[in-house]
């Protein structure tokens, strides 16, 4: 269905989205930056997943790309929940000072 | 090289670019604003994408709840935090992190590639029923009627796993932020649920 530009070129550039998410997660420390490279990596999954329905012809990994983007909401709202109550105690931590539960 | 070909490889080029550079934005602006904004920009292209794969109904989709929602809500929490200052990244606390970082995303990036490339001509085992695109049909509704049939048809209980995941999300987190009120020494452990 893809006509000229192919499926591989679409997964080279999710790969590429997901490193570049995967660098940042580990070298920032502020804890909303990470949330957004986890976010820049869930959506180079959801990218993977439409190229192969395209390429696979299967509706499925369209369903796929809805289920996580549910999830994705779900997951940004209850880690910024818990952030906004670990930093309301403790204004400007990072993720290294969060090495404990404690709040 | 017709002109429809062409058309389709500068969609995909500056969608790309517009991916890549908000990622690198990300990950490289000091204000955690800007940051923010580099993230509409990456998820704006991969929607521009999804159109280019006639996945309509998930760029409309990525555009009202990942743009729309997300990212309000991670400027909202910004604000509300107001730490939406610049952020000295020339520190390192650990010396050696970023280099091995560096090493770790590019061998990624290089064991994805090689993969990717590897399986470029690999044989179709199972393939699924076809995917209906407006153009095909000529019916400009096609590819969200495929995805509700497909829905709430072989996944509507996980669908509705997702109610509940909803339901979930929302309440704890609104225990989570709320602020409770001191408790005195002498009062009775039942204080926190009745003055609300």
């Amino acid at each position: 269905m893809i006509a000229a530009v192919g499926t591989t070129s679409y997964l080279l550039l999710a790969a590429a989205l997901f490193a570049i998410g995967a660098f940042g997660l580990l070298v920032r420390r502020n804890p909303l930056i990470m949330f957004m490279c986890i976010e820049l990596m869930l959506n180079a999954a959801n990218l993977t997943f439409v190229a192969l329905a395209t390429q696979l012809d299967d509706i499925n990994g369209q369903t796929a790309v809805f289920f996580v983007m549910v999830v994705a909401a779900a997951e940004v709202v209850v880690g910024l929940g818990i952030l906004v109550s670990i930093l309301r105690r403790r204004p400007g931590a990072t993720a290294d000072d969060l090495a404990e539960l404690k709040g | 090289m017709s002109d429809t070909t062409f058309l389709e490889y500068v969609v995909f080029f500056s969608a790309a670019i517009m991916i890549l550079g908000g990622a690198v934005g990300v990950i490289a602006l000091k204000n955690p604003v800007h940051a923010a904004l580099g993230l509409v920009l990456t998820l704006f292209g991969v929607a521009v994408q999804f159109v280019a794969m006639e996945a309509h109904f998930l760029a409309a989709v990525q555009v009202i709840v990942y743009a729309g929602a997300i990212v309000v809500l991670f400027l909202f929490v910004i604000m509300l935090l107001g730490v939406d200052e610049s952020i000295d990244l020339s520190i390192e606390p650990i010396p050696i992190q970023r280099p091995l970082a560096a090493v770790m995303g590019i061998g990624l990036l290089g064991l994805l590639a090689a993969a990717i490339v590897r399986a470029e001509d690999a044989v179709l085992i199972n393939p699924g029923n076809g995917i209906d695109t407006a153009g095909e049909t000529g019916n400009g509704d096609a590819n969200i009627q495929q995805l509700a049939a497909n829905l709430y048809g072989d996944h509507v209980f996980a669908f509705q796993l997702t109610s509940v995941l909803l339901i979930v999300a929302v309440a704890g987190t609104v225990l989570l932020t709320r602020k409770w009120p001191r408790r005195a020494a002498s009062s009775d452990t039942d204080d926190r649920s009745s003055d609300a």
